[in-house]
């Protein structure tokens, strides 16, 4: 079956965290990779180190990070929807599954990774994830791809159980940095930091470069 | 965005008294500070475009510093101001930036509207 991944989230620098080497994993094995990022982030809190951004500059600073981390991550159909940080929960659902539906229709993704929703944190985060598992029900069961979900609410494991799918990224630890890295004005306070515990094989941020991990949504019941 | 300097800003508050003004205000926490630590009460507030035209407009303090502002039909009013500037579209913006640079609030003041 021809393979294609399709990655939903709300904000730029949501693939670096979580997805990064996954994405990388893809994309190396010349499986195409569509990134439909929602929003700008256009209400971050970091506005760079030393300040790089205001609040009316930011969002053309992160569009141009979020271009920047997706040539480091080989993914070549980024797609911006245009919608506003922290808004997400609060748009029109239908408008917001519909335009989703149209790209799933469009791409025939094989596997779709967005966030968990009731277990991400940020409203918006929790509204992705949603809205985008929404837009597969809507196709017919047995025609659905694959959704891994990311979960990182506190007690999340608690209840989901352990995620049943890891994947070993040890090849991309080092792009994954890079691919922070591309999302300055929001990394550039802990990256270094990042960068000089991986070198001394601290295990939380090895762990954290090496493994990721999610949960296959049952998208069928 | 500089460090806001009192008179400065005085002068280009006075500047736009009596006029049509597009407002953005925001105070945040952040999305992840409930996160982070569950005893924290999390509270923000957000608007932008509203339309005002204020009569009177005066920042005080020491720094951090607060903005007041008597409009035609009530006030408004921003604390824990730290940096501003005039940008290329002659918008005047403050922002309050905590000791990590951290945005905590943003105030902004224009003639004509923000982008949506
Ligand atoms: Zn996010």
């Amino acid at each position: 079956m021809k393979q294609h991944v399709l990655v939903v989230f709300p904000h730029p620098d949501d693939e670096a965290f979580g997805v990064a080497g996954t994405i990388m994993a893809h994309t190396d094995a010349g499986v195409p990779v569509t990134y439909v990022c929602l929003t700008l982030g256009e209400m971050g809190r970091n506005m760079g180190r030393p300040l790089i951004a205001n609040r009316e500059t930011l969002p053309e600073i992160r569009k141009q990070e979020l271009k920047k981390a997706c040539e480091v991550l080989g993914v070549t159909d980024l797609r911006m929807f245009g919608m506003r940080d922290k808004t997400v929960e609060f748009t029109d659902q239908e408008v917001l599954i519909n335009r989703l539906l149209e790209v799933i229709n469009e791409i025939e993704p094989s596997l779709v990774i967005t966030f968990y929703p009731g277990y991400a944190v940020h409203p918006d985060h929790d509204a992705t994830g949603a809205a985008v598992i929404q837009a597969i029900k809507r196709l017919p069961q047995g025609e659905r791809p694959t959704l891994y979900a990311l979960a990182f609410s506190k007690g999340a494991e608690d209840i989901l159980g352990p995620p049943d799918v890891e994947i070993s990224i040890d090849k991309f630890a080092e792009r994954k940095i890079k691919v922070l890295e591309a999302h300055e004005s929001q990394t550039a306070g802990f990256v270094k930091g990042m960068k000089q515990r991986y070198e001394e094989k601290d295990e939380a941020v090895v762990k954290q470069l090496t493994l990721e991990r999610f949960w296959t949504y049952p998208i069928d019941e | 965005m500089k460090p806001i300097d009192p008179q400065k800003v005085q002068e280009s508050l006075s500047s736009l008294i009596n006029q049509k003004l597009y407002v953005h205000l925001e105070t945040t926490n952040g999305a992840y500070a409930s996160h982070k630590d569950e005893s924290f009460f999390s509270a923000g507030a957000f608007i932008r475009n509203a339309q005002l035209t204020f009569l009177q407009g005066k920042i005080k303090g020491n720094g951090p510093y607060r903005i007041g502002l008597e409009t035609e039909l009530g006030w408004l009013y921003a604390e824990g101001l730290t940096d501003w500037e005039i940008d290329e579209q002659n918008r005047l913006l403050f922002a309050g930036h905590d000791s990590e640079g951290k945005l905590a609030i943003a105030f902004e003041l224009s003639t004509a509207p923000f982008p949506k």
